[in-house]
């Protein structure tokens, strides 16, 4: 019944969620609204959730606002923009009780279709349009700008923020600013002549994105690889890795044209196919050049054959698997932590693989520059393991630092005067005990340092053999090569709780944000975690010691089959039972009321520290 | 199997090409293929074409994929790079390689199994692309290693050892190349050095994608009566299209020949092919024609060989990809990170 609720009074701390349709143009409206907030200096983290089609599906975009710079998915909505009568029954259950609805009120909702517990705020902005507008494109463009100018009404969102940006996108159209401003205008004056702003929820002021900037991972990662000196990428799209190669298509275009000829210094090839992409980054990295394909785990499991060879011809390669929900072509729009296993083992026979895991854009450009250090030192695959959540969204983070001394590390490579001066050149051969051994690029000298690269057994100086001997040695030498891989990768992040206790959870990649702020909530209930946040595989020993030093170790992943925590029991023969899974794999971005919920069963469960039960 | 290293002597009166190398200097690690295989006789061509052609070995790279012929990098070019790769796979490491140094010269060594089946993709899109390097397919419509399946280029109606009659129509890879649009598709016979050899060259001074099918019998599994690929029919059906001499750089041209007889090529080296027509009325630059004769040809029973289809001056891979004149793989970090200013002006624009 209504009246029985109380409006929700809410300022700088609520989530706003747009339905809208595919293909409608609702995108770039919907980024103004979120980068309007930012330029008020509060922090909001928007999430498309958007359908495997072009036009006319369903789409939505969340943005939550939070100044406490809270930026993992929130699990409600406080406000929601309903632009697509296909999901209106959905959406609208979705709203918290004393939430906000605006919707398109041209042809009124029949009371049945309202919700009782919410406040229903009707703008019509078809009838708006249809007598501002005539043309098709004109109408269904500039609702979606008139629905941020009711919201700037609603939310007392800063007109000026908004305006400044339309100018800024815009910048040289004056036509087109215009239009957008007149549009702007008409569904804020609507607004405010015909309901009672500002509404209970509210955006004020504040100075809370500090110098963060706003950015896609996948753009960084695609940035880090212009500024780790790729100079080959080949690819073949696949959602949600297409815009990786895309941006560094961009970024090239940018930062990699000699300025004397506009010739590239660079080449993007469209492969045909995944096992394309991923042989040219081998025949790339094998002559010399700094190669990189981006995929996600179809593409990972059609590269598996290619994978096996780089590791056993020891061949730098870097790969970005933007991880999506599979198996097979899955929930191809969904986000989601699957491909753990299949990267850290890819490829038939004895592989290991290196793994990085960044947590946000930041972390994509850093990891996305240092792969290719990691894989011309190490001579072998690294993966950049993204996910949809971290590689398509936008996020707040901390603005990228790049130092001006830092040179292109290429490992152990043999130029030709080192091959006259060395009393042996073996290219299998480890000269000094790390596993690593050196390598000559095609070309280098007319009579030393020629040899012939294959995936069948060698000797030391790559020489065909099927001597037992022979391959056992080289296998060993690959396993101390991976040993020296844990000192060169990224160490985990430990923060600790702020009293001692002995639970713990283990996480990584997109998945930060939602622990983070689990971590905060939990201990508040009493539950009080040391967090530790994997950054590589191969794991270093202070990994399993901090799981030693803990007797119970929550792992929280986006997967259905815990495969972190397959990999850990695995790597430091962890008794399993002290690791316990906590899993959210629908495709959804992973929320902290889902792991607070989870782990406080989990705990609740436990006698390890006795918890202060909730009074009823 | 074992390695067994060539004695490093050779006799001081073989003759030295222009950078003072022999012919030995060009050969690879003893061949472990069958007495009288094919393969070792396209190897033997390819080392004297390199030496022929002056080209220092170290700055050539040759790649191959897996099976028999792919086996073969290693028995020529000894002081070569060489990339036994994934089987089918190789013309994308090749791609790659060439994009990370076009100043190489690049070889991709496959045979009908590797580019016929597994690879028929990556075949055809290396063409496409117009990947500059050598592609030669040692085409004995037979699967060796595994000893005796059909590939896909054998003929309908051909015998396999066991007595099987394939069934399943063949694929014309030198027709498929015409068809995907490669810059140069010749086809050979690896009993016949004499066209074989300038074949290599011309494909080497090409700009492009540069195919040669050189039919190669297996003397294991395909050399008996009933097969289409062994010696005795390859001899008794081959019919050249014509006679190939590559005139490297701007010698005189000294020879007479009877006019409408020969046509001159040009490449963008400056040198010349010249080519004695042995078909009537054949058209080198006409893509279908070429094809049209092919077919007729197959029709009647006959292997159509030799320089089948030269194109214009074609674009390869890295002038459609505009990259800079040095490669990829020799560029700096001043010439490819950006640096810390441009990140400055990036964060600004990203707030």
């Amino acid at each position: 019944m209504q009246g029985q609720y109380q409006p929700l009074e809410r300022c700088n701390d609520f989530v706003v969620k747009f339905a809208n349709v595919n293909g409608s143009g609702s995108a770039s409206a919907n980024r103004l609204f979120t980068r309007a907030v930012l330029r008020m200096g509060v922090p909001a983290t928007p999430r498309n959730v958007f359908p495997s089609n072009i036009e006319g599906l369903p789409t939505w975009y969340e943005v939550r606002i939070s100044e406490a710079s809270h930026l993992a998915r929130h699990g409600d909505v406080h406000l929601l923009v309903a632009m697509n009568p296909q999901t209106w029954d959905k959406d609208v259950a979705e709203i918290a009780p004393g939430g906000y609805l605006l919707y398109d009120s041209t042809r009124p909702m029949p009371p049945a279709k309202l919700p009782r517990d919410v406040v229903v705020l009707g703008v019509p902005f078809t009838a708006i349009c249809n007598r501002e507008y005539s043309e098709a494109r004109q109408r269904q463009l500039f609702k979606n700008i008139m629905y941020i100018g009711a919201l700037s009404a609603l939310l007392d969102l800063d007109l000026g923020e908004i305006e400044r940006l339309i100018g800024e996108q815009f910048k040289g159209r004056e036509k087109l600013i215009a239009a957008n401003l007149h549009a702007l205008d008409l569904g804020r004056t609507h607004t405010l002549e015909t309901i009672a702003c500002p509404i209970g929820l509210r955006i004020r002021r504040a100075n809370a994105v500090g110098d963060r900037i706003f950015m896609d991972g996948n753009s960084a990662a695609a940035l880090g690889a212009v500024y780790g000196g790729a100079t080959v990428a080949a690819w073949y799209p696949i959602t949600p890795s297409t815009s990786l190669a895309e941006a560094f298509q961009r970024y090239c275009a940018r930062y990699r044209v000699e300025p004397e000829s506009g010739r590239h210094r660079y080449a993007i090839v469209q492969a045909e196919d995944e096992l394309a992409s991923i042989g040219m980054v081998v025949g790339a990295a094998w002559n010399g050049a700094r190669a990189f394909t981006a995929t996600s785990g179809p593409g990972i499991s059609l590269m598996q054959e290619t994978i096996g060879l780089a590791y056993f011809a020891e061949i730098p390669a870097v790969i970005f698997d933007v991880q999506r929900a599979g198996p097979s072509t899955g929930m191809p729009t969904r986000t989601q932590q699957g491909d753990v296993l299949a990267c850290a083992y890819a490829s038939h026979g004895d592989t290991r693989h290196v793994l990085l895991f960044p947590e946000d854009p930041h972390e994509c450009f850093l990891f996305g520059a240092a792969a290719f250090d990691l894989a011309d030192r190490l001579q072998t695959p690294v993966f950049v393991m993204l996910d949809l959540e971290i590689g398509m969204n936008e996020r707040l983070t901390a603005p990228l630092t790049w130092d001006g001394r830092s040179r292109m590390d290429r490992g152990k490579v043999m130029t030709a005067a080192a091959l006259e001066s060395a009393s042996d050149f073996g290219r299998y051969l480890d000269v000094d005990g790390d596993g690593i051994t050196w390598r000559t690029y095609p070309g280098t000298h007319p009579q030393l340092g020629s040899f012939f690269t294959r995936g069948t057994s060698k000797n030391d100086h790559a020489r065909y053999t099927e001597e037992g001997a022979a391959y056992v040695e080289n296998m060993q030498r690959l396993l101390r090569k991976f040993r020296t891989a844990r000192r060169l990768v990224p160490r985990p992040v430990v923060d600790l709780a702020s009293r001692p206790t002995r639970r713990a959870a283990i996480y990584y990649g997109s998945t930060s944000p939602a622990m983070q702020e689990a971590r905060d909530v939990l201990a508040e209930d009493g539950i009080a975690l040391d967090l530790m946040r994997i950054r590589a595989y191969p794991f270093q020993d202070e990994v399993f010691d901090f799981i030693a030093s803990h007797e119970q170790v929550f792992v929280v992943e986006q997967n259905r089959d815990a495969q972190m925590r397959t990999l850990l029991v695995n790597e430091g023969d962890v008794d399993p039972a002290r690791l316990c899974r906590i899993l959210s794999y629908d495709g959804t971005p992973i929320t902290s009321r889902f792991i607070v919920r989870a782990i406080a069963d989990e705990a609740g469960g436990s006698e390890v520290v006795p918890l202060r039960k909730a009074t009823p | 199997m074992t390695f067994v290293p060539k004695p490093k002597l050779s006799h001081p009166e073989l003759p030295k090409n222009s950078l003072g190398l022999t012919r030995r200097d060009y050969e690879g690690a003893v061949s472990t293929l069958c007495a009288g295989c094919g393969h070792d006789s396209i190897s033997a061509a390819i080392i004297r074409a390199f030496f022929e052609l002056d080209l220092p070995p170290h700055r050539i790279a040759k790649l191959s994929g897996i099976g028999c012929s792919s086996k073969t990098p290693t028995y020529f070019l000894g002081r070569a790079h060489g990339f036994n790769s994934v089987h089918g796979r190789m013309p994308a490491v090749a791609t790659g390689a060439n994009l990370a140094n076009r100043e190489l010269v690049y070889i991709g060594v496959s045979g009908d199994g590797d580019s016929a089946s597994i690879g028929l993709g990556q075949f055809a899109h290396a063409m496409r692309r117009d990947v500059n390097m050598v592609y030669i397919v040692e085409n004995n419509g037979v699967y060796g290693l595994t000893k005796g399946q059909f590939s896909a280029t054998a003929d309908v109606g051909a015998k396999s050892k066991r007595g099987v009659t394939n069934t399943e129509s063949s694929i014309d890879l030198a027709a498929m190349a015409l068809v995907l649009g490669a810059s140069f598709v010749a086809r050979s016979f690896s009993g016949d050095k004499a066209q074989l050899v300038p074949l290599i060259k011309a494909a080497v001074l090409h700009r492009g994608a540069a195919f040669i099918d050189c039919i190669s019998p297996c003397v294991a599994f395909n050399n008996h009566a009933g097969s289409t690929k062994s010696y005795d029919y390859v001899r008794e059906h081959n019919e050249a299209v014509d006679s190939l001499d590559v005139i490297i750089g701007r010698e005189e041209i000294t020879a007479d020949y009877e006019p409408g007889t020969v046509e001159t090529v040009v490449l963008h080296d400056g040198s010349t092919l010249r080519l004695r027509k042995l078909a009537p009325d054949y058209n080198v630059h006409d893509r279908v024609a070429a094809l049209a004769h092919i077919q007729d040809r197959e029709r009647a029973g006959e292997i159509a060989t030799g320089l089948l289809y030269v194109g214009p001056e074609s674009k390869d891979l890295h002038e459609n990809l505009n990259t800079v004149a040095a490669p990829l793989a020799s560029l700096s970090d001043a010439e490819l990170c950006p640096g810390e200013a441009a990140l400055e002006t990036l964060n600004a624009a990203l707030r």
